[in-house]
């Protein structure tokens, strides 16, 4: 089979936990772009458990048609079981690209699948283009950690598939009246097995990511006021994937636990982005975070020692200052 | 039991420097260690190991200076180490790279058989999290991905924790069978002295393309699906900057304006 | 100055400088404040063999001697001084046992010493036998297999968390300091508890405790050598082990100006860094050249040790005999003075640098979430433990009365 003999752009709707993730309006808006440029329709695919339903929503954000494979089997995400249902259906339609959201399941699933196509597959890419000239897509991803982006593609094998970093593409704009074909595709039940199980989910309570792990760090100091304040630096690390940490004076209060004091008595880390909450940045603490890549400082007082040294400084009241953050962030 | 662990050598992540113009690793200079994932993974293998009993292997697919790898891996408490060595493998992909790996490991397996593959969630280079998951899609042998802790294992099978964006989830696989480790897993020990001692005089096995009868022409860069067609330094100017806005509410908003213009989120 | 001679004293240097920073630094302020004893650390000094260099490969130690403990206490109290005794007093603990013990002790206990699954310490000191070892009341009356152990030791490192304690007990009062003798005690055995836990000055993250022994039964079995012979054991212990102290406080001396002179450089006051003033950076040049003073007294001390050690070891190994015996049979030089001058020496540089260090960096070193004035706090104990600077000295002097009255006075 000739490679222009494959065509349209899929991009695979991730459902977790009975929702559809935000990364398929993500991916919605660059496959549209893709399809739009190919002169080519825009598919999504559904696997899972009572999925059905998002079918129409995923039209009216821009899908032309939706592949729908519905199993009890699918309810839980098996490696495998899912591996190898994708692989059957990009055999059987033969799709030109293929995106697949990078969270954790996609950037696992996206791995064995292209393995078991024998196809190309660039991680996490946070943009994707076609080009001109050869109609092939171009990804550009960031490796050495965001030091170095290289721009990859997929000259000899069809599909061309990318896993696409959540949040790096606004999410689709829902269109009225919007029609598209929806596809049963049968789940195979005698091809698709594993012998993994999937055991149970267990939600988790806080954070609880390691601080040397995570690539942002919303901190908080004393001018966070109370310890209530760290509910709200939680919100921003959460959006933004990072963790937690603070300065010696709200564990001295009682705010925090002494684990995520970062400073000379405390820890030291090294994350892409440290953002300080009402922290003034004497050297106990700068000791700690000063080898991160970014740090922004947001307090009330403009003279405050990190408010000179940060990158960004931004003075005001973090009780404002981060709602309108989260808002924008959204 | 039996656990092969795979490790890369990439640049110590301090020391990360891009040439400005030409776009490319300044290599020189630049100290290598085993990829930070890879430690938490080897430790966590050494682990069970200790407690379970058993040998632990590692695996390395890389040019000569790679043998540090395998040494530190040593060191680290491995009982044999094995190095994929071959002009064969140069500039693969990580489709060819985890398909040279499942080789490798075929072969360890033939010599004793192999009941669990660990690898680090990803590499500090390419940063894609592929091996693990590939892997055991050559091997067809079930995975699981960021793996934050072992629950439990006996003969047959180990039931482990992995990570969600939401929380966590527990799946059971039945040996062999490949799990990627995240840096929850385990807790790196610093080196023992008979350890870096052994390291020394460890024997390093080094296997070709044809040792571990790779198909030559899934290998390297010109037989890899994906290449790289251009790699550029992303343009950030860090400097002191004071964010503006006539209120909190508008500073906020222009700080993650800021942010996202460069690409920070 | 790297004092390392081979390349096993060299990874031990390597090793205990990577726990030190990546083990040791995170905690140590946490594990002073709550004055508590971490399992943690203890298991990473098992998974790092921390716990074996000194003792032979035989039993699964590293087959290192006297340096290599040196050097791995000096490097890890460069970073915390109380996390320092974990594998430290279980070495001293272990020294007097491994010394006097015979095969079957040694193959009884050594192996879990060496791999670290058990702590030992060592119990001598009481409330009215500090300094005076000599007037320890504690009795060990034999009945039957069993000595019966009654009385009270105090100040004790390890307390409570070390499983085994060689303890100085008096198995015949009436001959009073020959009737010292050494008993191995484990913990559980009934009738031995635990008392007071002492709050310190510094070393705070080792606990240190009373012992209670009411008629505790210890098989005769773990008697060291003969009865009436402790004190003998005693002074050679501390001859080996007083360059572990030194060694200490030369860590402490180290990391205490590891803290300074980065701070004195980076701090300005009247418009230029701390160390630009001359007297400031000619006192961290003085401090600096004692600390190395210290430090090439212990390991010139401790190789030579060592060039008797080992092959006593060895020998004891191969002939089934105690090392005590072979290291007479060797007939080297007593150590005593030596030992006592590399503590006397070491232990003041500790204490004068770290004071002075606090000093020179100011009110900032006065607080304790600066890293500087634990070490004025952990120095003071290396002037005091195993012998003040007081008995220090009444050893040498000793020494040398005694080397000058056999010399005659000649020239």
């Amino acid at each position: 089979m000739a490679l222009q003999d494959y065509k349209n752009v899929w991009i695979l709707a991730e459902v977790q936990r009975g929702k559809l993730s935000p990364t398929a309006l993500e991916l919605l808006t660059a496959g549209r772009k893709l399809a739009d440029d190919l002169g080519e329709k825009l598919c999504a695919v559904l696997l899972g458990h009572n999925v059905r339903p998002f079918a129409q929503e995923l039209i009216d954000y821009g899908a032309d048609i939706v592949y729908v494979c519905d199993d009890t089997q699918l309810e839980n995400y098996i490696d495998d079981v899912y591996a190898k249902t994708l692989a059957d259906m990009v055999k059987t339609y033969q799709p030109n690209k293929f995106l697949i959201p990078a969270t954790n399941r996609g950037r696992a699933l996206s791995a064995k699948t292209a393995v078991f196509v024998g196809t190309g597959l660039t991680a996490d890419a946070t943009d994707v283009t076609i080009n001109k000239e050869d109609g092939q897509l171009y990804a550009t991803r960031p490796t050495f950690g965001g030091n170095l982006m290289a721009t990859i593609t997929c000259a000899r094998t069809r599909p061309e598939m990318c896993s696409l970093r959540p949040m790096a593409y606004e999410k689709a704009k829902k269109q009225a009246g919007r029609t598209g074909e929806v596809i049963a595709v049968p789940f195979q039940r005698e091809k698709f097995t594993s012998a993994a199980q999937f055991i149970e989910f267990i939600k988790s309570n806080e954070g609880g990511l390691d601080l040397s792990e995570v690539d942002v760090i919303v901190a908080g100091g004393r001018g966070l006021g109370k310890a209530e304040g760290f509910a709200l630096l939680q919100k921003l690390a959460d959006r933004l994937g990072g963790a937690v940490a603070a300065s010696r004076a709200p564990v001295d209060s009682g705010w925090i636990d002494y684990r995520y004091q970062i400073g000379l008595t405390g820890r030291t880390v090294r994350p892409k982005i440290y953002i300080a909450c009402g922290i003034s940045g004497q050297i106990q603490h700068t000791a700690g975070m000063s080898g991160s890549d970014v740090i922004i400082a947001i307090n009330k007082d403009p003279n405050a020692p990190l408010m000179k040294t940060a990158h960004y400084a931004v003075e005001g009241d973090l009780y404002e200052v981060i709602p309108a953050m989260l808002e924008a962030l959204h | 039991m039996h656990i092969v662990a795979c490790v890369k050598q990439t640049p110590k992540s301090d020391n990360v420097k891009i040439d400005k113009e030409t776009g490319c690793l300044i290599r020189s200079g630049t100290e290598s260690a085993m990829n930070p994932f890879d430690e938490y993974a080897l430790e966590e293998a050494v682990t069970l190991k200790e407690q379970a009993g058993g040998r632990v292997s590692v695996i390395t697919m890389g040019p000569p200076q790679a043998e540090a790898v395998l040494r530190d891996s040593v060191a680290r408490g491995a009982d044999d180490v094995y190095q994929l060595g071959d002009r064969a493998f140069a500039g693969s992909d990580t489709w060819s790279t985890s398909y040279a790996l499942s080789k490798g490991i075929e072969k360890i397996n033939a010599l004793h058989p192999v009941d669990l593959i660990i690898c680090g969630k990803q590499t500090n280079d390419s940063d894609t999290g592929h091996i693990g998951p590939q892997i055991s899609a050559w091997l067809n042998i079930p995975n699981a991905a960021f793996v934050k802790k072992i629950v439990r294992l006996n003969e047959k099978s180990i039931v482990v924790e992995r990570l969600t964006e939401d929380g966590s989830e527990v799946v059971e696989l039945p040996f062999p069978c490949v799990i990627s480790v995240v840096k929850e897993i385990s807790n790196p020990r610093v080196r023992s002295i008979k350890g870096r001692l052994n390291a020394k005089r460890a024997t390093i096995t080094v296997w070709t393309a044809d040792d571990v009868a790779a198909d030559k022409s899934k290998l390297g860069i010109q037989n890899c699906p994906t290449r790289v067609v251009k790699s550029f330094v992303p343009k950030r100017e860090i400097t002191s900057v004071v964010v503006e806005g006539s209120n909190g509410k508008e500073k906020g908003a222009k700080l993650v304006t800021l942010l996202k213009e460069q690409k920070f989120i | 100055m790297d004092y390392a001679i081979n390349e096993m004293e060299q990874e031990v240097l390597n090793a205990t400088r990577e726990f030190a920073q990546k083990k040791i630094k995170p905690v140590r302020a946490e594990m002073d404040a709550k004055e508590q004893f971490s399992r943690e650390m203890w298991e990473e000094y098992r998974k790092t063999g921390l716990f074996g260099l000194w003792l032979p490969e035989e039993y699964g130690g590293l087959g290192g001697g006297i340096t290599c403990l040196a050097m791995a206490f000096e490097e890890l109290s460069r970073a915390c001084a109380g996390l320092a005794l974990t594998p430290g007093t279980s070495a001293l603990g272990a020294i007097p046992m491994f010394l006097a013990a015979t095969k079957e002790q040694r193959e009884k206990w050594c192996p879990d010493l060496a791999s670290g699954k058990k702590l030992w310490a060592f119990a001598l000191t009481e409330p009215e036998a500090g300094s005076d070892a000599t007037a320890l009341k504690t009795t060990a009356i034999k009945d039957g297999d069993f000595y019966v152990v009654n009385g009270t030791k105090h100040f004790i490192s390890t307390g409570k968390e070390a499983d085994f304690y060689t303890v100085a007990v008096n198995t015949n009062p009436s001959r009073g300091a020959r009737g010292i003798s050494l008993l191995v005690i484990e913990k559980g055995t009934p009738g031995f508890s635990f008392g007071k836990k002492e709050e310190k000055m510094g070393i705070r993250s080792n606990p240190t405790y009373e012992l209670i022994f009411e008629n505790v039964r210890v098989p005769k079995e773990n008697l060291l050598g003969s009865e009436g012979r402790g004190l003998l054991y005693v002074q050679e212990t501390l001859d080996y082990s007083r360059p572990g102290v030194a060694a200490q406080a030369v860590g402490i001396a180290q990391g205490a100006l590891d803290t300074t002179i980065p701070y004195l450089r980076t701090r300005q006051q009247f418009g230029q860094p701390l160390i630009t003033f001359q007297a400031l950076g000619h006192k961290v040049a003085e401090l600096a050249a004692k600390t190395e003073a210290g430090r090439a007294l212990v390991y010139t001390l401790t190789h030579r040790m060592d060039n008797e050690f080992l092959p006593a070891v060895k020998n004891a190994l191969a002939n089934g005999t105690t090392v005590h015996d072979e290291l007479k049979k060797i007939k080297g030089a007593r150590w005593t003075k030596y030992s006592a001058e590399a503590k006397l020496f070491c232990s003041n540089v500790a204490m004068e640098v770290a004071d002075e260090c606090v000093t020179l960096c100011g009110g900032i070193a006065y607080m304790r979430d600066f890293p500087l004035e634990k070490y004025m706090r952990d120095a003071k104990i290396t002037q005091i433990y195993e012998g003040t600077v007081h008995i220090q000295k009444n050893e040498i002097l000793t020494a040398l009365i005694k080397e000058y009255a056999a010399k005659g006075d000649e020239e």
